[in-house]
């Protein structure tokens, strides 16, 4: 199948799918598909990283908590401007992703996994502790964020159509990003280490600024997510989330463009249609995922397209 | 050129560089040769700045580059090819070289244009490809090039980085006669232009390359000199060449 002919396909059902399921009197699938496409994005911006150079950050999900808990305490204290709420969400995430990269970075390997999971621990634990925004039972959005009437979030369908435009905005940003000169010396680094420093690169500094665009890119995420969600708990910083993101760009494909984006909705219609069959759902998932890790080792994208150059 | 003074670099209780002194003046291609474990790989790395050495120094263009990383060494003209084949498998010939020209041009924070579209990439990388004879074969995969068009790319990419010294480590390791018979053409008409320093087991090609020698020996330099003079001298021939010329 040609590339063009997939996105095509995948773009018409995406858009069609609101008319579709509101006359089915199905709203339901509504809400998920639009939970998919905001983690969708999360799954994108770790491609970045973690497909493109090859930093396996096990800590991801910790950008996602930073936007929406930047979301949820700005609403807390009356804050309900989106143009105002989104900015910081993305904003924050990136200084966050910026102290965490400029340390971790510097290793390498399982260390590098390893230090990525126990930031984000600590932020878990932080979040945890926060008694004033709800601690562990988390806190309630009190208004979703305002756009001055140019979009309201409170309509599912036009929510619905943003997270959309947002995760092809995504999608775009990380295919530009990847093919340029960054993306090259990106690319180039995690092919090679030594041979990239031997022709005049240092990585560090590239890898870095990948890791804050990623950071970033994930912070819009989480401000999607509470706003979806309506209610933000520091679960979404767990390491459990943090191996969801990861799943889906490794189920996909890592390293390709559409990789996280089948992988998000692979595996969550997954874990949805399971979950509504059998409680023991978790049984059947994690041997799926394990055998399509085994024989598909370029993820969904492997079988539909060939290699990406 | 290059100038390098008293390089000591011990693993334990190894001694691989010895308080080595050594000298490229502008324009030679010198070469480096000695037994297995003289400690030839250890000196290339400190040269390039993959090892930092106990003690010694060494100078390239009139700056002390003793304690600079690899890359600012490339950056300076310090450019080098690994002993084993060291490319970017799942890029393209074309891909590998302007990769390197990249590197030479700038910083790389630039995050829109397409750089494989970049004339001021792609148009020096198939010159240099040209010039390596690489350049029907630009579009393979580097995973699918043969052996000894990898050791081509090597040497192109290390060229892309527009050197003025080249650090040649081995370049004809793993080569059969006929591809080591071209890397050598290769090779010669690159000295014509460049400063080179040549590490390599093969006699011959070291012969007909190289305006001077260096002999390495247990991590020491027992003698540099012309190759005609090398092949008579004693100590070397003790120590090393014997049956070989």
């Amino acid at each position: 199948m040609g590339r063009i002919v997939g996105w095509s396909i995948g773009l018409l059902l995406l858009i069609i799918l609101p008319p579709l399921v509101l006359k089915l009197g199905q709203p339901f699938y509504l809400d998920l598909v639009r939970r998919i496409m905001i983690l969708a994005i999360a799954a994108i911006s770790l491609n970045l990283i973690l497909g493109y150079g090859g930093l396996v950050s096990f800590g991801h999900a910790a950008y996602l908590g930073i936007g929406a808990y930047t979301v949820g305490i700005m609403g807390f204290y009356g804050i309900t401007s989106g143009w105002l709420q989104w900015p910081v969400a993305i904003g924050a995430s990136a200084l966050v992703a910026l102290a965490i990269g400029a340390v971790s970075i510097r290793t390498s390997g399982i260390y590098f996994i390893m230090i990525t999971l126990a930031f984000t621990q600590m932020l878990y634990y932080l979040g945890i502790s926060l008694e004033e925004y709800g601690g562990d039972d988390g806190m309630r959005l009190k208004a979703k964020s305002q756009f001055s009437g140019l979009i309201d979030l409170a309509d599912p369908v036009a929510f619905y159509y943003l997270a959309l435009a947002l995760m092809l905005v995504s999608v775009f940003l990380v295919y530009r990003i990847v093919n340029s000169r960054f993306g090259m010396a990106l690319r180039a680094a995690k092919s090679n280490d030594a041979r990239t420093r031997a022709i005049g690169f240092s990585p560090y500094p590239y890898r870095l600024a990948a890791f804050v665009i990623a950071g970033a890119m994930c912070g819009l995420a989480g401000a999607l997510y509470a706003n979806h969600t309506n209610y933000i708990t520091p679960g979404l910083m767990s390491w459990q989330q943090s191996g969801d993101i990861m799943f889906m760009v490794i189920l996909g494909g890592m390293a390709s463009t559409a990789g996280p984006v089948l992988g998000a909705f692979a595996l969550l219609l997954l874990e949805d249609l399971l979950s509504g069959w059998t409680q023991h759902w978790q049984v059947i998932l994690g041997p799926l995922l394990i055998l399509s890790v085994i024989f598909f080792r370029r993820g969904l994208s492997g079988i539909l397209y060939k290699p990406d150059a | 050129m290059l100038e390098v003074k008293g390089l000591t670099k011990s693993f334990g209780a190894l001694r691989a560089c010895d308080g080595i002194d050594f000298e490229v003046k502008e324009g030679e291609t010198h070469a480096v040769i000695g037994p297995n474990g003289a400690g030839k790989t250890t000196f290339i790395s400190q040269l390039a700045g993959n090892l930092r050495p106990d003690a010694g120094s060494v100078r390239f263009a009139g700056t002390d580059i003793t304690t600079l990383p690899a890359p600012k060494r490339a950056r300076m003209g310090l450019a080098r090819s690994f002993q084993i084949t060291s490319v970017y498998p799942e890029f393209s010939a074309l891909d590998n070289v302007a990769l390197a020209v990249q590197a030479r041009s700038g910083h790389s924070f630039r995050f829109w244009r397409k750089a494989r579209g970049d004339p001021a990439l792609v148009g020096p990388a198939e010159q240099v490809l040209e010039q390596v004879g690489l350049h029907h074969r630009k579009s393979i995969l580097a995973a699918n090039l043969a052996h000894g068009e990898q050791r081509q790319l090597e040497v192109a990419m290390a060229l892309a980085t527009e050197p003025r010294l080249l650090l040649l480590d081995e370049p004809m390791a793993g080569m059969g006669i006929e591809e080591s018979q071209r890397m050598i053409e290769l090779l010669s008409r690159l000295k014509q232009a460049k400063t080179i320093i040549l590490v390599e087991h093969d006699m011959d090609a070291v012969f007909r390359l190289a305006d001077r020698i260096s002999v390495l020996v247990y991590g020491r330099v027992i003698a540099t000199d012309v190759p005609e003079k090398i092949k008579m001298n004693e100590e070397v021939r003790r120590a090393y060449l014997g049956e070989q010329v």
